[in-house]
């Protein structure tokens, strides 16, 4: 190691960068962490698109009568949305959480809030990249969405606000081992009771209602619903609204930061 | 003219870096920090000394707003610990972690870089470091020391008034401690106040103006280096071991001790001035001894704090 007989102005010129400055030097550092993760990947890119490809283009379950592609695209949306907001932003919070990363950054001028602000504006820049990525091969095989998408907006904005609110339920309050087991746990539950691929149509009625609440079989009905010509979302959108509320509410309360 | 403010006692301007009162910190029956007062002036490098447990990192982190303290009053620049305010004015360096495992190291020194108002360039902080080569590589690939050297450039990046430093040598060679201290020595030059704990009583001595020196919770010593090492001084030499002293001490000033430790080096106590040398050195003639290395000097700081902290591991 060479000191160069230069030293830096260390004179004291402290003070804190414009919010907006700070949350996206952090958003970029976690967006990079991200892509750059081949777990993560695997989870938020590879899975969703095996999983698009393959029961489109197989006939593995009865979709009913439209178009096979139709039906998997919208489920496949939706499970992207899930793969990051919740499954990634958990194991990622987690891990962040034990390695001491949230307390140092809790000691820099960006606070709990920007921090947060600066986890959603990543996570909503990992999803428009899966999107970008699952509508082009989804349309390359024949995707024709109908209807009004603007509704698929919402669905699509408080969909992650939900699984958000979840992921960081788990990743502030359980060690970082458990939170990766329980949330790719989670994550296989409800790719496999959420509507994503398997039509919920499949399970008894009394089963399905219950179904129907899940946060993920709100979201993949939703973007159905909407993507195929239907009208305002009404349930899907309230159902997402109260895990909202609830897991929000939640895991703001129940946070430890170390 | 203005007048002059007659009361400056709450003006966060002119108050001590570090200001603690009566400190109180206990996790469950353990009390860490038990009553604990002291202040860091402001410009100056205070180093924390004390066995492992005696409770330095629980106080740097209350000071650095972490955690709560169950007693006594702390102000960090005049401010409750926890405000925000302090954020950008306060740096700070964790004894350990505290960066993602898979970020690179100038991308993330970039990043706190830009939590800041007028940075230091990030570039020339890993020069100065030497960390310029692993700028790219992922944290969890550098070595110990270099995790530690891009701690302390994170903690100094934002231009702050106080930097507190827990155990920023720990772990590293001598080429990286230089660096280190030439930049806590830099820091203090600027006009920067320094809070750090270290276990390395060379460091406390080169580096710092003022020691404190805690145990159990409590400090048991606070001074600058000079005053705590004291007036007192000792004369050592080396000679062949086992000499019979008994003949030596009998011969010298009541008051005075003499001691072989370790085997072969000779430690003569007490009022050390041109009679006591005399005495020892026609003792060595009578006995025949050539004494090596005979000095006089000052007790170490780590003499001052074997005392003052015991020979227990802890």
């Amino acid at each position: 190691m060479t000191t160069l007989g230069f030293t830096p102005d260390f004179a004291p010129r402290p003070g804190a960068a414009p919010l907006p400055r700070m949350v996206l030097a952090q958003a970029g550092a976690e967006v990079r962490a991200t892509l750059r993760n081949g777990e993560q990947l695997l989870l938020t890119m590879i899975i969703p698109i095996l999983l698009l490809v393959g029961f489109s283009v197989a006939p593995l379950v009865n979709v009913g009568s439209g178009a096979r592609i139709d039906f998997v695209a919208p489920g496949i949306l939706a499970l992207a949305v899930m793969s990051t907001a919740f499954t990634g932003q958990a194991i990622a919070t987690g891990f962040e959480r034990r390695y001491g990363v949230l307390k140092r950054l809790g000691a820099t001028p960006l606070s709990r809030a920007g921090l947060l602000l600066a986890k959603t504006c990543a996570v909503l820049a990992v999803e428009a990249l899966q999107l970008v990525v699952i509508c082009a091969v989804a349309l390359a095989l024949g995707w024709s969405p109908g209807g009004d998408p603007v509704w698929a907006v919402p669905l699509l904005l408080l969909g992650t606000a939900a699984f958000s609110g979840l992921g960081l339920l788990l990743a502030g309050t359980l060690r970082a081992e458990a939170t990766l087991a329980a949330a790719n746990l989670i994550y296989l539950v409800l790719l496999g009771l959420g509507g994503v691929v398997f039509p919920l149509s499949a399970f008894p009625p009394g089963v399905r209602s219950a179904l129907d609440l899940l946060p993920i079989s709100a979201l993949t009905g939703g973007l159905r619903s909407v993507l195929s010509g239907g009208g305002v979302p009404g349930g899907p959108l309230l159902v997402l609204a109260c895990w909202t509320a609830v897991t929000l509410g939640l895991a703001a309360r129940t946070f430890r930061w170390e | 003219m203005r007048a002059v403010e007659d009361d400056t006692s709450g003006d966060p301007a002119d108050a001590p870096a570090v200001e603690i009162r009566d400190l109180v910190k206990r996790y469950g029956r353990t009390t860490a920090v038990d009553g604990l007062s002291l202040t860091c002036a402001r410009r100056e490098v205070t180093a924390i000394l004390g066995p492992n447990g005696a409770g330095k990192t629980s106080t740097l982190e209350i000071c650095e707003g972490f955690r709560r303290p169950d007693g006594g009053t702390v102000r960090v620049l005049g401010l409750e610990p926890h405000d925000r305010a302090l954020r950008p004015r306060v740096g700070i360096m964790l004894q350990a972690g505290g960066v993602p495992p898979a970020a690179r190291a100038g991308e993330w020194l970039r990043t706190v870089a830009r939590f800041h108002s007028a940075p230091l360039d990030p570039g020339a902080l890993l020069r100065l470091l030497g960390l310029t080569e692993h700028a790219r590589t992922p944290y969890r690939r550098l070595s110990g020391g270099q995790q530690q050297r891009l701690s302390l450039a994170a903690a100094v990046i934002g231009r702050p008034e106080l930097v507190f430093l827990d155990e920023p040598t720990a772990g590293l060679d001598p080429q990286a401690r230089h660096a280190c201290w030439d930049v806590i020595t830099a820091l203090r030059d600027a006009g920067v106040s320094v809070v750090l704990t270290t276990h390395q009583m060379d460091e406390a001595e080169k580096l710092s103006d003022r020691v404190v020196v805690i145990d159990h919770g409590r400090v048991v010593a606070d001074g600058t280096p000079q005053s705590l090492t004291g007036a007192e001084r000792q004369l050592r030499f080396r000679a062949r071991p086992g000499l019979d002293l008994d003949e030596l001490l009998a011969a010298l000033p009541p008051g005075s001790a003499a001691k072989e430790s370790p085997s072969g080096h000779y430690i003569i106590e007490g009022l050390v001035g041109p009679q006591l040398l005399a005495t020892v050195t026609a003792w060595c003639a009578t006995e025949g001894v050539a004494a090596e290395d005979l000095r006089i000097e000052r007790r170490t700081l780590e003499d001052v704090f074997l005392e003052l902290t015991g020979r227990e591991l802890r």
